[in-house]
Protein backbone atom coordinates (compact mmCIF):
# COMPACT_ATOMS: atom_id res chain seq x y z
CA UNK A 1 0.00 0.00 0.00
CA UNK A 2 1.92 3.46 -0.94
CA UNK A 3 1.06 6.36 1.08
CA UNK A 4 -0.59 9.72 -0.52
CA UNK A 5 1.44 11.84 -2.46
CA UNK A 6 2.35 15.66 -0.82
CA UNK A 7 0.86 17.94 -2.18
CA UNK A 8 3.21 21.26 -1.63
CA UNK A 9 3.17 24.62 -3.77
CA UNK A 10 7.15 24.37 -3.54
CA UNK A 11 7.36 21.33 -5.37
CA UNK A 12 4.26 21.76 -7.75
CA UNK A 13 6.81 23.13 -10.65
CA UNK A 14 9.14 19.74 -10.36
CA UNK A 15 8.44 18.03 -13.47
CA UNK A 16 7.36 14.84 -10.98
CA UNK A 17 7.13 16.45 -7.78
CA UNK A 18 5.86 13.38 -6.52
CA UNK A 19 9.36 12.34 -5.98
CA UNK A 20 10.25 14.78 -3.33
CA UNK A 21 9.06 15.03 0.53
CA UNK A 22 9.25 17.96 2.66
CA UNK A 23 10.49 17.55 6.78
CA UNK A 24 7.00 19.08 7.63
CA UNK A 25 5.23 15.97 5.31
CA UNK A 26 7.09 13.27 6.44
CA UNK A 27 7.22 13.90 10.59
CA UNK A 28 3.32 13.95 9.91
CA UNK A 29 3.47 10.55 8.34
CA UNK A 30 5.64 8.66 10.35
CA UNK A 31 4.86 6.10 11.27
CA UNK A 32 2.07 5.39 8.49
CA UNK A 33 0.82 1.75 6.96
CA UNK A 34 2.74 1.42 3.48
CA UNK A 35 5.64 3.93 4.51
CA UNK A 36 9.41 2.92 4.55
CA UNK A 37 12.07 5.06 5.51
CA UNK A 38 15.55 4.50 4.46
CA UNK A 39 18.64 6.23 5.84
CA UNK A 40 21.76 5.70 3.68
CA UNK A 41 24.77 7.84 4.53
CA UNK A 42 27.96 7.80 3.38
CA UNK A 43 29.22 6.91 6.67
CA UNK A 44 28.76 3.38 7.82
CA UNK A 45 28.03 4.40 11.67
CA UNK A 46 26.24 7.59 11.15
CA UNK A 47 23.05 6.05 10.98
CA UNK A 48 23.55 3.98 14.46
CA UNK A 49 24.53 7.82 16.45
CA UNK A 50 20.69 8.79 15.67
CA UNK A 51 17.96 8.43 12.83
CA UNK A 52 14.53 9.53 12.34
CA UNK A 53 12.26 7.41 14.25
CA UNK A 54 11.46 4.47 12.37
CA UNK A 55 14.08 4.70 9.98
CA UNK A 56 15.76 1.79 8.40
CA UNK A 57 19.64 1.71 7.25
CA UNK A 58 20.31 0.96 3.39
CA UNK A 59 24.31 0.86 3.66
CA UNK A 60 25.49 1.17 -0.27
CA UNK A 61 28.80 -0.21 0.43
CA UNK A 62 27.89 -3.31 2.17
CA UNK A 63 24.14 -3.90 1.48
CA UNK A 64 23.82 -2.51 -1.93
CA UNK A 65 27.00 -3.36 -3.56
CA UNK A 66 27.54 -7.26 -4.61
CA UNK A 67 30.41 -8.13 -2.27
CA UNK A 68 32.27 -9.74 -4.94
CA UNK A 69 31.44 -8.79 -8.36
CA UNK A 70 31.85 -4.52 -9.27
CA UNK A 71 27.71 -4.55 -9.30
CA UNK A 72 24.40 -4.58 -7.61
CA UNK A 73 22.61 -6.90 -5.73
CA UNK A 74 20.61 -9.43 -8.34
CA UNK A 75 16.75 -9.92 -8.20
CA UNK A 76 17.78 -12.71 -5.14
CA UNK A 77 19.83 -10.70 -3.35
CA UNK A 78 17.94 -7.51 -3.30
CA UNK A 79 14.28 -9.41 -2.10
CA UNK A 80 16.17 -10.85 0.24
CA UNK A 81 17.79 -7.40 1.13
CA UNK A 82 14.09 -5.48 1.63
CA UNK A 83 12.50 -8.53 3.10
CA UNK A 84 15.22 -8.07 6.10
CA UNK A 85 14.12 -4.29 6.22
CA UNK A 86 10.53 -5.05 6.56
CA UNK A 87 9.90 -3.20 2.81
CA UNK A 88 6.80 -4.57 0.94
CA UNK A 89 7.14 -4.00 -3.17
CA UNK A 90 4.19 -1.71 -2.82
CA UNK A 91 5.35 0.10 -0.16
CA UNK A 92 6.16 4.13 -0.29
CA UNK A 93 9.98 4.07 0.39
CA UNK A 94 11.22 7.38 1.66
CA UNK A 95 15.35 7.79 1.55
CA UNK A 96 17.37 10.68 2.99
CA UNK A 97 20.65 10.59 4.36
CA UNK A 98 23.88 12.85 4.35
CA UNK A 99 26.11 14.61 1.78
CA UNK A 100 23.33 16.59 0.36
CA UNK A 101 21.36 13.29 0.03
CA UNK A 102 24.42 12.02 -2.41
CA UNK A 103 23.55 8.24 -1.34
CA UNK A 104 19.94 8.77 -1.04
CA UNK A 105 19.67 9.37 -4.18
CA UNK A 106 21.97 6.38 -5.26
CA UNK A 107 20.10 4.00 -3.30
CA UNK A 108 16.38 5.65 -4.97
CA UNK A 109 18.18 5.18 -8.44
CA UNK A 110 19.50 1.34 -7.14
CA UNK A 111 15.55 0.83 -6.09
CA UNK A 112 14.54 2.41 -9.38
CA UNK A 113 16.85 -0.74 -11.43
CA UNK A 114 14.49 -2.91 -9.45
CA UNK A 115 11.63 -1.18 -10.65
CA UNK A 116 10.36 -0.22 -6.72
CA UNK A 117 7.25 2.02 -7.87
CA UNK A 118 7.35 4.94 -5.20
CA UNK A 119 9.98 5.84 -4.03
CA UNK A 120 10.95 9.61 -2.92
CA UNK A 121 13.41 11.37 -1.63
CA UNK A 122 13.28 13.78 1.64
CA UNK A 123 14.27 17.16 0.25
CA UNK A 124 17.45 18.41 2.16
CA UNK A 125 18.07 14.81 3.55
CA UNK A 126 19.40 14.38 7.16
CA UNK A 127 20.77 17.73 7.46
CA UNK A 128 17.47 19.80 7.19
CA UNK A 129 15.75 17.32 9.43
CA UNK A 130 18.21 17.76 11.95
CA UNK A 131 18.67 21.75 11.37
CA UNK A 132 14.96 21.57 12.33
CA UNK A 133 15.68 20.10 15.45
CA UNK A 134 12.95 17.42 14.62
CA UNK A 135 13.24 13.72 16.40
CA UNK A 136 16.48 11.89 16.11
CA UNK A 137 16.74 8.12 17.96
CA UNK A 138 19.14 5.56 18.19
CA UNK A 139 16.56 2.92 18.80
CA UNK A 140 16.29 -0.06 16.36
CA UNK A 141 12.71 -0.10 14.37
CA UNK A 142 11.09 -3.04 14.39
CA UNK A 143 9.68 -4.18 11.50
CA UNK A 144 8.18 -7.13 10.29
CA UNK A 145 10.39 -9.50 7.58
CA UNK A 146 8.17 -8.52 4.49
CA UNK A 147 8.15 -11.03 1.43
CA UNK A 148 9.52 -9.13 -1.33
CA UNK A 149 9.53 -10.85 -4.55
CA UNK A 150 12.46 -11.43 -6.64
CA UNK A 151 12.68 -9.25 -9.76
CA UNK A 152 15.04 -9.14 -11.80
CA UNK A 153 17.20 -6.13 -12.15
CA UNK A 154 16.50 -3.50 -15.34
CA UNK A 155 19.67 -1.72 -16.28
CA UNK A 156 18.93 -0.40 -19.37
CA UNK A 157 16.84 2.36 -19.25
CA UNK A 158 18.89 3.78 -16.21
CA UNK A 159 22.15 2.97 -16.21
CA UNK A 160 24.86 3.29 -18.91
CA UNK A 161 28.02 0.58 -18.81
CA UNK A 162 31.47 2.08 -20.51
CA UNK A 163 30.71 0.35 -23.79
CA UNK A 164 27.44 2.29 -23.99
CA UNK A 165 29.48 4.89 -22.88
CA UNK A 166 32.08 5.01 -25.59
CA UNK A 167 29.59 4.74 -28.21
CA UNK A 168 27.76 7.42 -26.78
CA UNK A 169 30.93 10.26 -27.32
CA UNK A 170 29.71 12.43 -29.95
CA UNK A 171 26.19 11.00 -30.12
CA UNK A 172 24.76 12.86 -26.97
CA UNK A 173 25.39 14.87 -23.98
CA UNK A 174 27.61 13.51 -21.62
CA UNK A 175 27.86 15.07 -17.79
CA UNK A 176 30.56 14.92 -15.43
CA UNK A 177 29.44 16.55 -12.11
CA UNK A 178 32.92 16.25 -10.60
CA UNK A 179 34.75 19.33 -9.40
CA UNK A 180 36.31 21.54 -11.85
CA UNK A 181 39.66 20.50 -10.20
CA UNK A 182 38.87 16.44 -11.10
CA UNK A 183 37.17 17.63 -14.47
CA UNK A 184 40.44 19.29 -15.69
CA UNK A 185 42.63 16.73 -14.43
CA UNK A 186 44.12 17.82 -11.44
CA UNK A 187 42.82 15.56 -9.33
CA UNK A 188 41.31 12.08 -9.22
CA UNK A 189 38.94 13.08 -6.36
CA UNK A 190 37.15 15.36 -5.04
CA UNK A 191 38.80 17.85 -3.39
CA UNK A 192 39.46 16.86 0.32
CA UNK A 193 38.97 13.52 -0.86
CA UNK A 194 41.52 10.80 -1.21
CA UNK A 195 42.85 10.28 -4.34
CA UNK A 196 42.27 7.19 -5.56
CA UNK A 197 40.49 4.82 -7.93
CA UNK A 198 41.52 5.89 -11.04
CA UNK A 199 45.46 5.62 -12.76
CA UNK A 200 44.60 9.02 -14.75
CA UNK A 201 42.87 12.02 -14.80
CA UNK A 202 40.96 14.34 -17.02
CA UNK A 203 37.52 13.59 -18.33
CA UNK A 204 35.40 11.83 -21.09
CA UNK A 205 35.98 13.67 -24.74
CA UNK A 206 33.23 15.80 -25.32
CA UNK A 207 31.61 15.77 -20.94
CA UNK A 208 30.30 19.13 -20.13
CA UNK A 209 31.02 19.72 -16.55
CA UNK A 210 28.24 20.32 -14.20
CA UNK A 211 29.92 20.06 -10.81
CA UNK A 212 26.29 17.93 -8.69
CA UNK A 213 26.33 20.74 -6.25
CA UNK A 214 24.85 23.78 -8.46
CA UNK A 215 21.79 22.37 -8.40
CA UNK A 216 21.22 22.41 -4.49
CA UNK A 217 20.81 25.20 -2.31
CA UNK A 218 22.80 26.70 0.60
CA UNK A 219 20.60 24.27 2.77
CA UNK A 220 20.72 21.25 0.85
CA UNK A 221 17.59 20.96 -0.81
CA UNK A 222 16.97 20.94 -4.37
CA UNK A 223 16.91 24.27 -6.76
CA UNK A 224 13.41 25.81 -8.19
CA UNK A 225 12.30 24.46 -11.38
CA UNK A 226 13.80 27.57 -12.77
CA UNK A 227 16.82 27.65 -11.29
CA UNK A 228 17.58 24.20 -12.52
CA UNK A 229 16.20 24.91 -15.79
CA UNK A 230 18.41 27.35 -16.20
CA UNK A 231 21.67 25.35 -15.36
CA UNK A 232 20.87 22.43 -17.38
CA UNK A 233 18.78 23.59 -20.45
CA UNK A 234 19.84 27.52 -20.56
CA UNK A 235 23.48 27.16 -19.78
CA UNK A 236 24.13 23.49 -20.95
CA UNK A 237 21.65 23.34 -23.67
CA UNK A 238 19.93 20.21 -22.70
CA UNK A 239 16.92 18.84 -23.48
CA UNK A 240 14.12 16.26 -22.99
CA UNK A 241 15.05 15.31 -26.43
CA UNK A 242 18.18 14.30 -25.85
CA UNK A 243 19.79 10.89 -24.31
CA UNK A 244 21.77 12.13 -21.54
CA UNK A 245 24.52 10.50 -19.79
CA UNK A 246 26.02 11.66 -16.28
CA UNK A 247 29.10 10.36 -14.33
CA UNK A 248 31.20 11.06 -11.27
CA UNK A 249 33.83 9.10 -9.63
CA UNK A 250 31.63 6.16 -8.83
CA UNK A 251 28.03 7.05 -9.68
CA UNK A 252 26.84 8.63 -6.22
CA UNK A 253 26.86 12.24 -7.32
CA UNK A 254 25.68 11.74 -10.55
CA UNK A 255 22.88 10.24 -9.17
CA UNK A 256 21.80 13.49 -7.56
CA UNK A 257 22.20 15.08 -11.02
CA UNK A 258 20.25 12.14 -12.19
CA UNK A 259 17.32 12.43 -10.01
CA UNK A 260 17.41 16.31 -10.96
CA UNK A 261 17.65 15.52 -14.93
CA UNK A 262 14.99 12.62 -14.65
CA UNK A 263 12.40 13.54 -12.23
CA UNK A 264 12.92 17.35 -11.35
CA UNK A 265 12.98 18.69 -14.81
CA UNK A 266 11.36 15.34 -16.73
CA UNK A 267 14.03 14.31 -19.43
CA UNK A 268 13.16 10.73 -20.16
CA UNK A 269 16.01 9.41 -20.97
CA UNK A 270 18.70 10.09 -18.87
CA UNK A 271 21.26 7.05 -17.49
CA UNK A 272 23.68 7.44 -14.98
CA UNK A 273 27.34 5.38 -15.74
CA UNK A 274 27.92 3.90 -12.56
CA UNK A 275 31.70 2.72 -13.64
CA UNK A 276 32.54 6.39 -13.91
CA UNK A 277 35.43 8.08 -13.83
CA UNK A 278 36.98 5.41 -11.33
CA UNK A 279 36.57 2.51 -14.43
CA UNK A 280 37.03 5.31 -17.46
CA UNK A 281 40.29 6.56 -16.18
CA UNK A 282 41.55 3.31 -15.13
CA UNK A 283 41.06 1.81 -18.79
CA UNK A 284 43.71 0.66 -21.23
CA UNK A 285 43.51 3.30 -24.00
CA UNK A 286 39.98 4.76 -23.39
CA UNK A 287 39.68 8.27 -24.67
CA UNK A 288 40.71 11.06 -22.07
CA UNK A 289 40.22 14.80 -22.42
CA UNK A 290 42.55 16.83 -19.79
CA UNK A 291 41.81 20.92 -18.89
CA UNK A 292 38.27 22.61 -19.38
CA UNK A 293 38.01 22.52 -22.74
CA UNK A 294 35.11 19.38 -22.87
CA UNK A 295 37.47 18.17 -25.89
CA UNK A 296 36.51 16.43 -29.43
CA UNK A 297 35.40 13.14 -30.29
CA UNK B 1 48.46 -12.75 15.61
CA UNK B 2 48.61 -10.25 18.33
CA UNK B 3 52.22 -11.41 19.27
CA UNK B 4 53.80 -8.68 17.22
CA UNK B 5 51.26 -5.79 18.31
CA UNK B 6 51.90 -3.70 21.34
CA UNK B 7 49.77 -5.33 24.08
CA UNK B 8 46.55 -2.51 24.56
CA UNK B 9 46.25 -3.10 20.97
CA UNK B 10 46.36 -6.43 20.82
CA UNK B 11 43.57 -6.62 23.34
CA UNK B 12 41.59 -4.43 21.23
CA UNK B 13 42.27 -6.80 18.10
CA UNK B 14 40.67 -10.14 20.29
CA UNK B 15 38.07 -7.90 21.48
CA UNK B 16 36.77 -7.34 17.89
CA UNK B 17 37.59 -10.85 16.81
CA UNK B 18 35.56 -12.18 19.70
CA UNK B 19 32.22 -10.94 18.28
CA UNK B 20 30.02 -11.12 15.42
CA UNK B 21 30.50 -8.68 12.56
CA UNK B 22 27.45 -6.48 13.67
CA UNK B 23 28.53 -6.02 17.38
CA UNK B 24 31.62 -4.99 16.02
CA UNK B 25 30.25 -1.93 14.60
CA UNK B 26 28.16 -1.42 17.55
CA UNK B 27 32.14 -1.99 19.28
CA UNK B 28 33.33 1.04 16.41
CA UNK B 29 30.70 3.12 17.70
CA UNK B 30 31.74 2.99 21.09
CA UNK B 31 35.32 3.43 20.18
CA UNK B 32 34.12 7.05 18.43
CA UNK B 33 32.48 8.26 21.23
CA UNK B 34 35.11 7.55 23.77
CA UNK B 35 37.76 9.60 21.61
CA UNK B 36 38.60 12.08 23.59
CA UNK B 37 38.49 15.65 23.01
CA UNK B 38 41.49 17.71 22.21
CA UNK B 39 43.01 19.89 24.62
CA UNK B 40 42.57 23.21 24.42
CA UNK B 41 46.32 24.43 23.36
CA UNK B 42 45.69 22.42 20.14
CA UNK B 43 41.24 23.39 19.65
CA UNK B 44 43.20 26.77 19.83
CA UNK B 45 45.69 26.11 16.83
CA UNK B 46 43.92 23.67 14.28
CA UNK B 47 46.99 24.68 12.28
CA UNK B 48 49.47 22.85 14.25
CA UNK B 49 46.94 19.67 13.07
CA UNK B 50 47.71 17.66 10.31
CA UNK B 51 44.71 16.65 8.28
CA UNK B 52 44.78 13.06 6.98
CA UNK B 53 43.58 13.43 3.32
CA UNK B 54 43.35 9.31 3.06
CA UNK B 55 40.27 9.16 5.13
CA UNK B 56 36.93 9.63 3.56
CA UNK B 57 35.79 12.22 6.04
CA UNK B 58 37.94 14.88 7.91
CA UNK B 59 40.25 13.40 10.26
CA UNK B 60 43.33 15.66 11.69
CA UNK B 61 45.91 14.33 13.91
CA UNK B 62 49.08 15.68 15.90
CA UNK B 63 51.74 13.57 17.15
CA UNK B 64 53.85 14.53 20.30
CA UNK B 65 57.21 12.98 21.75
CA UNK B 66 58.21 13.23 25.34
CA UNK B 67 61.69 14.91 25.30
CA UNK B 68 63.13 12.16 28.01
CA UNK B 69 64.94 9.80 28.45
CA UNK B 70 67.64 10.05 25.91
CA UNK B 71 67.01 7.24 23.64
CA UNK B 72 64.48 8.58 21.78
CA UNK B 73 63.13 4.89 21.38
CA UNK B 74 62.26 4.52 24.77
CA UNK B 75 60.24 8.41 24.80
CA UNK B 76 56.55 8.15 25.08
CA UNK B 77 54.30 9.14 22.32
CA UNK B 78 50.86 11.18 22.48
CA UNK B 79 48.56 10.92 19.99
CA UNK B 80 45.77 13.94 19.48
CA UNK B 81 42.54 13.21 16.99
CA UNK B 82 39.87 15.32 15.76
CA UNK B 83 37.12 14.16 13.62
CA UNK B 84 33.25 15.86 12.71
CA UNK B 85 30.48 14.11 14.91
CA UNK B 86 29.31 13.38 11.38
CA UNK B 87 32.22 10.83 11.02
CA UNK B 88 31.92 8.05 13.25
CA UNK B 89 33.44 5.49 11.64
CA UNK B 90 36.65 7.72 10.70
CA UNK B 91 35.96 8.70 14.54
CA UNK B 92 36.09 5.22 15.31
CA UNK B 93 39.05 4.27 13.92
CA UNK B 94 40.67 6.84 15.79
CA UNK B 95 39.53 6.34 18.87
CA UNK B 96 41.28 2.11 18.52
CA UNK B 97 44.43 3.94 17.59
CA UNK B 98 44.28 6.32 20.60
CA UNK B 99 43.19 3.98 23.06
CA UNK B 100 45.88 0.95 21.83
CA UNK B 101 48.93 3.40 21.03
CA UNK B 102 48.59 6.53 23.29
CA UNK B 103 51.39 6.66 25.58
CA UNK B 104 53.21 3.93 23.91
CA UNK B 105 57.09 4.18 22.88
CA UNK B 106 58.27 5.50 20.11
CA UNK B 107 60.19 1.63 19.14
CA UNK B 108 56.48 0.57 19.89
CA UNK B 109 54.50 2.44 17.60
CA UNK B 110 57.57 2.30 14.51
CA UNK B 111 56.84 -1.32 14.72
CA UNK B 112 52.88 -1.69 14.43
CA UNK B 113 52.80 -3.72 11.25
CA UNK B 114 50.76 -1.61 8.08
CA UNK B 115 48.75 -4.45 7.83
CA UNK B 116 47.08 -3.68 11.37
CA UNK B 117 43.37 -2.17 10.28
CA UNK B 118 42.70 -5.97 8.09
CA UNK B 119 42.75 -7.62 11.70
CA UNK B 120 39.60 -6.02 13.23
CA UNK B 121 37.46 -8.32 11.00
CA UNK B 122 35.80 -5.05 10.19
CA UNK B 123 36.26 -5.27 6.63
CA UNK B 124 33.37 -6.65 6.05
CA UNK B 125 31.11 -4.82 8.16
CA UNK B 126 32.33 -1.27 6.85
CA UNK B 127 34.10 -2.34 3.61
CA UNK B 128 37.71 -2.52 1.89
CA UNK B 129 37.44 1.21 0.71
CA UNK B 130 36.56 2.55 3.86
CA UNK B 131 38.94 0.73 6.08
CA UNK B 132 41.89 3.23 4.10
CA UNK B 133 41.43 5.40 6.37
CA UNK B 134 43.14 3.67 9.26
CA UNK B 135 46.09 2.71 7.25
CA UNK B 136 46.89 6.38 6.15
CA UNK B 137 46.36 7.21 10.24
CA UNK B 138 48.64 5.50 11.20
CA UNK B 139 51.29 6.02 8.41
CA UNK B 140 51.39 9.43 9.08
CA UNK B 141 51.45 8.89 12.92
CA UNK B 142 54.51 7.24 11.84
CA UNK B 143 55.80 9.99 9.63
CA UNK B 144 55.08 12.58 12.56
CA UNK B 145 57.07 10.22 15.06
CA UNK B 146 60.20 9.47 12.26
CA UNK B 147 60.10 13.49 11.59
CA UNK B 148 60.14 14.29 15.78
CA UNK B 149 62.85 11.66 16.14
CA UNK B 150 65.18 12.17 13.86
CA UNK B 151 67.82 11.66 12.45
CA UNK B 152 66.78 8.37 14.92
CA UNK B 153 63.66 7.22 13.04
CA UNK B 154 64.21 9.00 9.46
CA UNK B 155 63.12 5.83 7.99
CA UNK B 156 59.87 6.11 5.78
CA UNK B 157 56.85 3.40 7.22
Amino acid sequence: MTVEKETNPQFSEYAHPERLVSTDWLAEHLGDDGLAVVESDEDVLLYETGHIPGSVKVDWHTELNDQVTRDYLNGEGFARLMSAKGIDRDDTIVVYGDKSNWWAAYALWVFSLFGHEDVRLLDGGRAAWMAEGRPMTTEQPERTPSNYPVVERRDDELRAYRDDVARHIGRGPLVDVRSPQEYTGERISAPDYPEEGALRGGHIPTAVSVPWGRAAADDGRFKSRRELSDIYEGEVGLSGDDDIVAYCRIGERSSHTWFVLHHLLGMPTVRNYDGSWSEWGSLVRAPITRGDDPGTV
Amino acid sequence: MRTDLPFALGEIVDDFQAVSARDRLQMLLEFSQELPDLPARLTDHPELLERVEECQSPLFLKVEVDDTPSDPDERAVHLFFHAPAESPTTKGFAGILAEGLDGATVDTIMNVPADLPGRFGLTDAVSPLRMRGMGAMLARIKHQIAALTAPAHSRPN
